[in-house]
């Protein structure tokens, strides 16, 4: 068999498991993809090919000799370049990171993908430090769209939505602090999967915002999202907000049925500031779904506001240090961002994670009375690279700044989402599946129930 | 003419010992002004003083 870009990783890893494709096969194919498209794409920065082959070549070799091979064997996949990965400094898309000693050790979600026979073929491109929602870096120029290459891959995991969209690889893991997996899962039309906070570690990865970081995957089928997810749960010593939550397998659940799930549409500020593709894609999934009840997410706009603030000051106490030494090494966008954000009062922070612990306890109220709700993941389909504002119903917005409106409310408070690519046309688009905190699951099946009704779909790349 | 928050930023600049050229400045304003803004958002919601912060941290 002839590894083929489409091919999710379930399929290689079924057809390396029933030795009809060599690993080392679908790693020289992945390999050969990333040679002939990522000068377009510019989705990795590194690609790491001996390190794949050796890895491949040793899960054949575990193969012929009879012994038991991991549920991902064989299956290349690709990080964000926040990850550690040995013999790599981890640039966390910036200038300055270069300077770093490399890696010594990879990130533990590397490792337990590889450990699972996933076979790790490079790092990826992303915004500077994180603190990004468009794919673009001053150092690496922009990841690009692979449906049009003229437009954003949304980030700040751009990287990773473009080379799982662009189908140079099957997986990419991201990290997402108040988008950066949603965002570009929606852009470039494939699933993401942002945990509950603590439910994956996060040891040995460049950090940005402490109390917001999280690690997940994005892929072009929900069942690959979920193979990476339960490959990658369990405790982790290293990462102290991991959860000691034993790990909790999804992928045997994902054909369970999802009638008798509550499922309703949020209100408020997710039906703010839309564009009429976003209004369609949720109008979509919740027809699929039977939704109609539409529930408001109370002061959902104030938690934006708070995420922001957390945001901005945690990360400039990050990199206060490098803001001191080395300004000039920033992108100027990013630099003058965290400047400013060293110079909000202590008290708004401090009321800002005291609004969290109550906005947290009025969604505890929500997840009561529902199991699901859906919501935009972007206000817009991808927007033209350097795009500065967008027109919204005649108000000229920025559109930097709005990009994430939909998503960061609930990542502020942990919520796991499954971001689900609507194939509208000319540009896929994203919804948001969210669930109660460690009910990943539940989003997980409802993504699969919509993926096998035909209603999400990431579509074949076009753009190159 | 100084804008009302420079003398702000110029304090803070000097408090923490965070260097600003004057070409970085307007984009420092503009960021802190909409730190600011979405701060006082956040600063006028009325919250019982027993609130606690959010869970971070667990030993």
């Amino acid at each position: 068999m002839t590894a083929k870009p489409e091919m999710t990783a379930a399929e290689i890893a079924s057809a390396v498991a029933a030795c009809k494709m060599s690993a080392l096969d679908a790693t020289d194919a992945a390999l050969a993809r990333i040679a002939q498209h990522d000068g377009i794409l510019n989705s990795f920065t590194d690609v790491t090919a001996d390190r794949a082959r050796a890895k491949a070549r040793a899960i054949d070799a575990d193969m012929a000799a009879g012994r038991t091979v991991g549920p991902l064997a064989g299956v290349p996949f690709a990080v964000k370049n926040l990850f550690d990965v040995a013999g790599l400094p981890t640039r966390a898309g910036s200038k300055i990171n270069r300077d770093l000693a490399p890696a010594r050790r990879d990130a533990t979600l590397i490792e337990r993908m590889e450990a699972a026979g996933a076979v790790l073929v490079g790092a990826l491109n992303m915004g500077e430090y994180a603190y990004d929602f468009t794919g673009e870096n001053i150092h690496d120029g922009p990841s690009r769209n692979p449906h049009d290459t003229t437009r954003m891959s949304g980030g700040s995991s751009g990287g990773s939505g473009s080379a799982v969209g662009g189908a140079l690889v099957p997986i990419a893991l991201g990290s997402d602090t108040n988008g950066s997996i949603r965002v570009p899962s929606s852009f470039c039309g494939v699933f993401g999967l942002k945990p509950t906070y603590g439910r994956l570690s996060r040891a040995r990865s460049f950090p940005f915002v402490a109390s917001l970081d999280h690690l997940g995957p994005l892929a072009r089928s929900v069942t690959d999202l979920a193979l990476a997810y339960d490959a990658m749960q369990g405790p982790d010593a290293d990462d102290g907000a991991c959860s000691t939550r034993a790990v909790e397998p999804v992928t045997p659940l994902l054909d369970e049925s999802i009638s008798g799930l509550r499922v309703a549409i949020a209100g408020g500020h997710f039906q703010k500031n839309v564009f009429p593709e976003a209004v369609e894609a949720v109008s979509r999934i919740a027809k699929a779904l039977g939704a109609t009840q539409v529930v408001d997410v109370p002061e959902a706009s104030r938690a934006r506001a708070a995420a922001y603030v957390i945001t901005t000051t945690e990360g400039a106490s990050l990199h206060l240090d490098r803001l001191r030494k080395r300004p000039g090494d920033f992108d100027p966008a990013v630099r003058d961002r965290l400047i400013a954000g060293a110079m909000v009062p202590a008290a708004l922070v401090d009321r800002a994670q005291k609004f969290r612990r109550w906005y947290r306890a009025q969604l505890t109220e929500v997840f009561k009375s529902v199991d699901v709700l859906l919501a935009p993941a972007t206000p817009c389909t991808a927007p033209k690279l350097g795009q500065v504002n967008f027109n919204l119903d005649g108000v000229e917005l920025p559109v930097r700044a709005n990009i994430g409106i939909h998503t960061q409310p609930i990542s502020f408070i942990g919520l796991p989402v499954v971001a689900v690519p609507v194939p509208l046309e000319p540009l896929p688009i994203g919804v948001q599946i969210i669930c109660a905190p460690w009910r990943e699951d539940i989003a997980l099946r409802v993504a699969h129930a919509l993926e096998k009704m035909g209603v999400v779909a990431a579509p074949a790349p076009r753009g190159f | 003419m100084a804008e009302p928050l420079d003398d702000y930023i110029d304090a803070l600049s000097k408090a923490l010992a965070l260097p600003i050229e004057e070409a970085w400045r307007p984009a420092v304003r503009a960021n802190l002004e909409v730190s600011l803004r979405l701060g006082r958002l956040v600063d006028e919601f009325a919250l019982p003083d027993e609130t606690e912060p959010a869970p971070i941290f667990t030993a």
